[in-house]
């Protein structure tokens, strides 16, 4: 699978539960991987690009979790 | 900058002869606005008997999910400068051996885009900034980045290593602390910058079982330094001991926790089999006694302050393995541990405790590690086995 598809996938994923449930990087990966059939380490290089480019950032609430940035 | 807030309570931490944080602050608060805010805001929290910093949230450097913790004032009308007053978590350096070049350029930097106030060390190891707002996190990151300096860990992540300074001053370290200590840094750097395990997990590398990192009560991977072979003894220095003083059967033979030494007022005498490598007599007789032969470490796995379950020491998992670069055996063993947590820890569990919940046979079959009796951290209170299929056909 090409890599912009993942992050395609991993963006709908978060976008799908934001407000509903805060996803972990690990939820992500066994989510995405399982549903792609890809390793987590692609999910993970995926992941990576994302809160590189600003797309998806980390947060802490008692847990670090990766959500959307919050609109300026 | 004349003095904002009157502090009676926080004054009387400046008596007695130690040195005071107080002290520290005030010295700051002459020069920045946020320092005074910061006084005055925790001398409310002394006078009403509680704090008030909310923290967490989504503070950060780009492409970081650790590194910066994001503080806020619950009370930021009364003390605006410190509405945001967030913490930066430098790396720190192996052994915590700086240059004063790096300290006076780190103060500047401090000085130009945060309160000036620092913390060398925070208890996780890292050399902390303490408080900054918003704005500045992008501007101070690229200060430190720019020097070849990066961001700690933080959240649930893998927490900024540390280790005593072992060889670099100290001759009983059986491994090199600070070899390790840079190599677990540069291996894990995915794990301690972008958070992805249940909840923390903290390195820490002593070079011997004195332990000057308390990495047995502070990490949830303690690596401790070790050796295989005898304790030499030299027993012209032990009648030197004996000679200024040291009464050697109450101070070295009755504290040995395994009762391995004797002495009969003219030879030290050890149980090389029954020693447990405690060090206790090595520290108090550098001179007369030394560890001999292959040299390497024990890895102990799960202490923790309180939260899930009460504090913990960690407890042996591998009683010995070389430690040598470029460590691959070690690397294995800890992958492994975090597979086990990644796939059965809860949010905000402990590796220490979810091996207790699931039971030490269950996570030494799932990383491959035989059962050893060092890794027993106590008797067992059951009287009840539950033999495996696998047991039962043997």
């Amino acid at each position: 699978m090409e890599k912009e598809e993942v992050k395609k996938k991993i963006y709908e994923l978060v976008e799908k539960s934001t407000g509903k449930k805060k996803l972990k990087s690990s939820d992500i990966q066994k989510t995405v991987s399982a549903d792609a059939g890809i390793s987590r380490d692609e999910v993970k290089d995926a992941l990576r690009d994302l809160v590189d480019e600003g797309k998806l950032i980390y947060t802490y609430f008692g847990g670090s979790f990766v959500e959307i940035p919050p609109q300026q | 900058m004349p003095k904002k807030y009157d502090t009676p309570l926080l004054d009387e931490l400046e008596k007695g002869p130690f040195p005071s944080f107080v002290t520290e602050i005030k010295k700051a608060a002459a020069r920045s606005d946020m320092a005074a805010d910061e006084l005055g805001q925790l001398e409310k929290s002394y006078r009403d008997k509680r704090g008030y910093w909310k923290h967490g949230g989504i503070v950060g450097v780009r492409g970081y999910g650790s590194g910066v913790i994001g503080r806020y004032s619950s009370l930021p009308d009364q003390f605006p400068n410190v509405a945001n007053f967030h913490t930066v978590r430098i790396n720190s350096t192996s052994g915590f051996f700086y240059t004063s070049q790096f300290l006076n350029e780190m103060c500047d930097i401090w000085d130009k885009y945060g309160s000036g106030l620092t913390n060398l060390h925070g208890s996780t190891g890292d050399l902390v900034l303490l408080g900054t707002d918003t704005a500045n996190l992008e501007a101070i990151f690229a200060e430190f980045s720019s020097r070849g300096w990066d961001l700690g860990g933080s959240g649930s992540a893998m927490r900024t290593p540390s280790c005593c300074v072992g060889p670099a001053r100290c001759e009983w370290s059986c491994i090199d602390t600070l070899d390790i200590n840079y190599a677990i840094t540069q291996e894990w750097q995915d794990e301690m910058h972008r958070p992805a395990f249940p909840y923390k997990f903290k390195f820490k590398t002593a070079g011997c079982a004195v332990d000057c990192i308390a990495s047995i009560a502070r990490a949830d991977c303690s690596i401790i330094g070790t050796w295989k072979g005898n304790i030499a003894v030299d027993q012209a220095e032990v009648a030197n001991y004996a000679k200024k003083g040291m009464n050697i059967t109450e101070e070295i033979v009755n504290m040995c926790p395994s009762k391995c030494m004797s002495y009969d007022g003219k030879e030290l005498k050890i149980t090389d089999a029954d020693c447990i490598r405690c060090m206790h007599c090595i520290a108090k007789m550098t001179k007369a006694l030394k560890p001999t032969g292959e040299k390497g470490a024990s890895i102990l796995v799960g202490s923790k302050a309180p939260f899930v379950i009460g504090a913990t020491l960690s407890w042996v998992i591998v009683p010995f393995i070389k430690m040598e670069p470029p460590y691959d055996e070690f690397k294995d063993l800890i992958r492994k541990m975090w597979e086990f947590w990644d796939e059965y820890g809860k949010n905000r569990e402990r590796i220490g405790e979810l091996i207790i919940r699931k039971g030490m046979r269950e996570f030494l079959e799932f990383i491959g590690v035989e059962p050893q009796p060092q890794q027993v951290k106590e008797p067992r209170r059951d009287p009840f086995f539950f033999w495996t299929e696998a047991d039962l056909q043997k």
